[in-house]
């Protein structure tokens, strides 16, 4: 550490006073960023325990209080590193290389398989509960209408926010060659946002909610958000700022698109205003079928930019990565990028069919749903044949093969969407499984499985090993969740067209065919098929996690081909 | 109310479309253009050739 801080201040020579962190003798200092956070952070610990003083909800001075906490820790860890840390900030190159900021990028992949094993977990729960509802257990904390947001926001926002982050801190570092900007900056997003996570999932089991679906957090999460989420984007824009290389590479553009609209559709589903800055209850500002548009606009999106632009990112860079393989088609790749953002934020309607929405924006919504098919395949194509010249790689390497599934997943469900998005289909499917079964083709099957294959490639090059430590666990991974969402997307299939079906059954006379309970009744042995597909799919990611630890704990991989990504020579971590 | 909310939906149904399909024509240019050929082979290389 000491040998990197004075190569630094032997490179910048004389003016190397002028440095942040460091005064004019050349001894430590507090730099702005460090004291001025710690000082906003030390009046947020006032204010927070102010507002559980006078909290009008038990659940609410909680989290008061948890944010005191938190804020308290915050300050303690910004003074205590830099206390530790060496007099010069950390070099943005080392000996002509860019010295990457891999520590945030660490901290979101694990955190990643935490919060995925979580939400695994509680989605198993819930199925069990919808096969045998006696599991609720007649608690207000274990009932299924309040872990299910915990399993959606956990796996969703949790598990793949998480893989989000890690790997565009990841990607935009090293395709721009430049050190990931800012010191604190990149620890404020990961943190804030796993912060976040913990006040939006524990207040799901106590009760506060705003009921949007995919919106649940109550409107002070959504402000704490909306300051992590400025955060992310300026650290990601200013990394891009300054980048070595001319090219934005296509990920970046994928991983912005994702980060700008997310930005803007949380904004927009959750203008609300408190009842009172002690209560954790809060209105939107929009009403009726308006607050019904805006809410799908954002839920549609959530879909559109968070878990499809922002997976393709991960797509565009570790296909290629891993099969050693260009890009198949890089005008392609552009084409898909700008006919999917443009298309993606029209399609929210199709969630209103038959409501009271206009007409005319029904129609606008499926048409808009039809047309995505062309960009879905053209990147879909695009992903696959990556692979071309390479394809003996999916009989040799679990990890490829996962990620090519995971892209013809991807296909599947964006043919499917489309599909059920027709106000026929949809006159059917909506209300049934079908649509569970849909969202999983596409949550577990694309989602999940590219976040899989990006971390086994991760782990290895963030912790500096030469490979995963048994290929044959990934294997058996692989197997074991294939079968599960085979299971769980077969027995949805057959459970939402039944129930589809029965719903409109009429007799010869003009009644109705069968009661609500009789639908239910018949949905029972398809639920515990889906339980145990999730079942198995859990048992997968336990694999992984195994996988993962195991990895971790190998020897380092031989200094030689470690040059470029040691992570191990960024000081003070 | 009524008016408004016709020539506002006139107007985005419309001119919405031309301006729509002007944008992605763009793209087309931009993306097709053969002299960025060597540019765009280039790019699709990136991932594999950095440091």
């Amino acid at each position: 550490m000491t040998q990197l801080s004075s190569a630094t201040r032997q490179e910048n020579g004389g003016s190397g006073a002028t440095e942040p962190g460091v005064d004019q003798s050349g001894r430590k200092k507090l730099t702005f960023g460090e004291g001025g956070l710690a000082f906003v952070f030390a009046v947020m610990t006032l204010v927070c325990i102010t507002v559980a003083s006078r909290a009008q909800d038990p659940g609410y001075a909680f989290h008061a209080y948890l944010s005191a906490l938190a804020s308290v820790a915050a300050v303690f860890v910004i003074l205590n590193r830099y206390v530790e840390r060496p007099a010069a900030l950390p070099p943005l190159e080392i000996a002509g290389k860019p010295n990457y900021n891999m520590g945030p990028v660490k901290f979101a992949t694990v955190a990643a398989m935490f919060w995925g094993i979580a939400g695994f977990t509680v989605g198993v729960i819930i199925a069990f509960q919808l096969a045998f509802p006696w599991l609720n257990f007649d608690l207000p904390w274990t009932a299924f209408g309040r872990l299910r947001p915990l399993h959606t926001s956990a796996v969703i926002f949790a598990f793949g926010g998480n893989v989000l982050i890690g790997t565009s801190f990841y990607v935009v570092q090293r395709t721009s060659r430049a050190r990931l900007a800012g010191e604190l900056a990149p620890w404020f997003v990961v943190l804030g946002y796993n912060f976040f996570i913990v006040i939006a999932g524990t207040g799901y089991l106590l009760g506060i909610t705003q009921s949007k679906e995919y919106a649940e957090p109550e409107w002070y999460a959504d402000l704490w958000l909306t300051v992590v989420w400025v955060t992310y984007l300026l650290v990601f824009l200013a990394t891009l700022w300054r980048r070595k290389e001319p090219h934005i590479y296509v990920a970046n553009w994928f991983y912005l698109a994702f980060i700008v609209t997310i930005a803007m559709l949380h904004l927009g589903n959750n203008a609300s205003l408190p009842v009172s800055v002690f209560s954790p209850k809060s209105y939107i500002v929009w009403s009726g079928v308006q607050d019904a548009m805006v809410q799908w606009w954002y839920g549609h999106n959530a879909v559109g930019f968070f878990l499809t632009a922002g997976f393709l990112a991960i797509m565009y860079y570790f296909i290629p990565k891993r099969a050693d393989r260009p890009v198949y088609s890089y005008r392609l790749s552009i084409i898909h990028f700008w006919a999917l953002i443009f298309l993606y934020i029209w399609a929210g309607p199709h969630h209103l069919h038959y409501t009271a929405l206009p007409d005319w924006a029904q129609t606008l919504g499926m048409t808009f749903s039809i047309m995505l098919w062309m960009p879905s395949w053209g990147g879909m194509i695009n992903g696959l044949m990556t692979l071309s010249g390479a394809w003996d790689k999916l009989r040799t390497d679990p990890v490829i093969r996962m990620m090519v599934v995971s892209v013809a997943f991807y296909g599947m469900s964006t043919f499917e969407g489309p599909m059920m998005s027709v106000k026929a289909v949809n006159s059917l499917s909506h209300y049934t499984d079908w649509t569970i079964g849909h969202v999983h083709s596409g949550a577990l099957g694309w989602v999940a499985y590219i976040s899989f294959g990006a971390i086994y490639c991760l782990v290895p090059w963030l912790w500096n090993k030469r490979e995963l430590y048994s290929l044959r666990l990934v294997n058996w991974h692989f197997w074991i969740s294939t079968l599960g969402i085979v299971f769980y997307i077969s027995a949805m299939w057959v459970a939402g067209i039944l129930q589809g079906l029965m719903w409109r059954a009429y007799t010869s006379l003009g009644f109705l065919e069968y009661s609500f309970i009789e639908t239910v009744e018949a949905m029972h042995p398809f639920y515990i098929i889906r339980a145990v597909g999730g079942v198995l799919f859990l048992l997968g990611a336990l694999l992984m996690a195994f996988n993962l630890y195991m990895t971790i704990r190998q020897p380092d991989a031989v200094e030689a081909d470690t040059g470029a990504r040691a992570p191990s020579l960024v000081p003070a971590e | 109310m009524n008016e408004t909310y016709r020539a506002l939906a006139e107007f985005a149904q419309t001119w919405g479309l031309v301006y729509f399909v002007a944008i992605f024509l763009c793209v087309l240019a931009y993306a097709l253009n053969p002299r960025r050929k060597g540019e765009f082979d280039e790019a699709a290389r990136l991932p594999l050739s950095e440091d």
